[in-house]
């Protein structure tokens, strides 16, 4: 699968360096391989959705990329660097979860602890940081509701403040956890035209891990698939496929498309329910 | 009593009366300005349950100091503190720490009582330590509660912002660096610190008063946070500081009084709250109706 990468990357080389680089990168749990012989070279503005089943390591894969989790094997490096936890070229968006209505925060204390709640000290926010808060608010269309207590925003526009808190620093790679589960249609599109602007405009790599690719499908450059400890690497016309998929299940899975948008009917494996209920929305 | 209830109520006494309890005033005020920052946290981690543990703990430490003669401060705080690095431990992997609480509480609890019979002093000061025992504070206790009330308070200002942030959302958090860990471990040694110091004012069984309840009312009236820390740490002191104040004109306990002002603040801001609720709801029905995209 190593060989996929390099003919599907389209305007490389650049002169920069890759924002992801790794090389033979593989995770383990005891004698369970999660993923193991991963090569992948995420060059500046690439968009890259990894896909698959619960359990198969999409989110470990992310916990590598910020340095939450250590590799077994191989190495990996973010912006020519090894991987450190808490870099500020870093921005992640975590999965939707709903904020308690008591928190005793507006939304413009939210953005502001994206940009420096790691900080100690005195918690008075300095001019300048009120300022950044403020045009990152408006940037993601939050202006209206930036004195609102958090907990009584819904979930798309407690996503929005997220993308503002991990759009803050301008990051270079930008990690994305299924930052659209659960959120309506209006919100997907809102959030997904945030992270684009982010990667078209300021040339920022994304990863993507979603387990439902439609959409986000037209910004994808290339797809990460993983499933039973093994992994595909390549556009989407090259992994979305019947018989890649079949292959990487070990067992009949098929793929469908209709009008650019994206079906995998895999009903009888066991641990692969992801799509199923989401058939409906997909078309 | 109502004699003397009565007789107590000419002003001049009450000053000189007043000024007899004067350790404990300040001892609750600042007890209750340390309440009201980390009453915050505490219903932000949904710890409640928590520090009604670490106090009955708390207690037991304080009986088997009373028991073995050392200082009773000391030995609640020594309690309370290893309560909550317990809990703390013990509950590391999940966020939800009430079945752990709820385990170790009983056990604490058993061990106090255990403590307090074999204990052959004063039958006063058993009861005070669950019930509180704040006008018997000397100069030398009052110095020792205010510095540490003030120290926790100082603390929790320095590290509020990643607190702040591992409380509200701890994946982000974490990957931005902060030590979610560290930080959970460390909330937890300043909350037994705190429920160890607001024990020796209400007493074991009633501290959630002074720690939780102001914060619970202000957090119905506004999400601002440092209107939020000024108006819980506002309702602690007045509550605390005015029991006493009533208190003092009779005979019955302090607890009482702070309890029920607590209570009473609590009960106003939730119908501020609601109604303040009612008509934002109100208002932003009216705007999205007005503006149906968006």
């Amino acid at each position: 699968m190593t060989s996929a990468e390099a003919q599907s990357s389209p305007e490389l080389p650049s002169p920069q360096e890759p924002a992801l680089q790794l090389h033979e990168a593989g995770v383990r749990f005891g004698d369970r391989t999660l993923w193991e012989q991963v090569n992948l070279s995420l060059a500046a503005g690439e968009f890259l959705a990894v896909l698959g089943p619960n359990g198969s390591g999409k989110s470990t894969f992310l916990k590598t990329l910020l340095g939450m989790q250590r590799l077994s094997a191989g190495t990996a490096q973010v912006l020519g660097a090894p991987v450190r936890r808490g870099s500020s070229r870093v921005g992640y968006i975590p999965q939707h979860h709903t904020l308690d209505p008591q928190t005793p925060l507006r939304a413009r204390d939210l953005v502001a602890l994206g940009l420096e709640g790691h900080r100690y000290g005195l918690p008075w926010a300095s001019r300048a940081t009120r300022t950044r808060v403020q045009n990152l608010l408006d940037d993601v269309g939050a202006g209206s509701y930036a004195d609102r207590p958090v907990g009584l925003l819904s979930g798309g526009e407690q996503q929005r403040l997220r993308a503002a808190q991990a759009l803050a620093d301008d990051p270079a790679l930008l990690l994305c956890d299924e930052p659209l589960h659960s959120l309506d249609l209006h919100h997907q599109q809102a959030i997904t035209e945030l992270i684009r602007r982010q990667a078209v405009e300021r040339a920022a790599a994304v990863v993507f891990v979603t387990h439902e690719i439609n959409p986000v499908i037209e910004h994808v450059d290339r797809v990460l698939y993983f499933a039973r400890g093994q992994h595909r690497l390549g556009t989407v016309a090259e992994v979305m496929r019947s018989c890649v998929l079949s292959e990487l299940y070990q067992a009949p899975v098929e793929v469908i498309e209709h009008r650019g948008r994206i079906v995998v009917f895999a009903e009888h494996l066991e641990g692969y329910h992801d799509h199923d209920p989401a058939t409906e929305d997909q078309l | 009593m109502i004699e003397q209830f009565t007789s107590s109520f000419s002003t001049e006494d009450y000053w000189e009366l007043f000024w007899l309890v004067r350790n404990s005033v300040i001892t609750a005020a600042v007890l209750g300005l340390m309440g009201g920052v980390i009453g915050i946290f505490i219903m932000l981690r949904r710890s409640s349950l928590v520090v009604h543990g670490i106090a009955e703990i708390s207690f037991a430490g304080a009986a088997l100091a009373l028991l073995a003669g050392v200082d009773v401060v000391a030995g609640s705080a020594v309690g309370a503190v290893a309560a909550a690095v317990l809990i703390g431990i013990l509950s590391l992997r999940d966020r939800d720490t009430s079945a752990v609480t709820a385990v170790l509480m009983p056990f604490g609890l058993g061990l106090g009582i255990l403590f307090l019979h074999l204990y052959q002093g004063r039958s006063a000061n058993r009861f005070g330590l669950l019930t509180g025992q704040v006008v018997g504070v000397d100069d030398l206790q009052t110095r020792t509660l205010v510095t540490s009330a003030v120290l926790i308070s100082i603390v929790l200002v320095l590290i509020w912002r990643p607190l702040m942030f591992v409380s509200v959302d701890p994946q982000l958090a974490a990957a931005r660096g902060v030590s979610v860990g560290v930080l959970s471990m460390g909330f937890m040694v300043l909350l037994g610190l705190a429920v160890a110091m607001s024990v020796q004012v209400v007493g074991a069984l009633l501290v959630l008063s002074l720690l939780v309840v102001p914060s619970a009312a202000a957090l119905r009236v506004s999400s601002r946070p440092l209107t939020v820390v000024l108006l819980s740490s506002g309702i602690a002191v007045v509550s605390a500081v005015g029991g006493i104040m009533i208190a003092i004109t009779g005979t019955v306990p302090i607890s009482p009084y702070i309890t029920t002002l607590s209570f009473l603040f609590y009960v106003g801001c939730l119908l501020i709250g609601r109604r303040r609720r009612a008509t934002s709801v109100a208002r932003q029905t009216e705007r999205s109706l007005s503006k149906p995209s968006q």
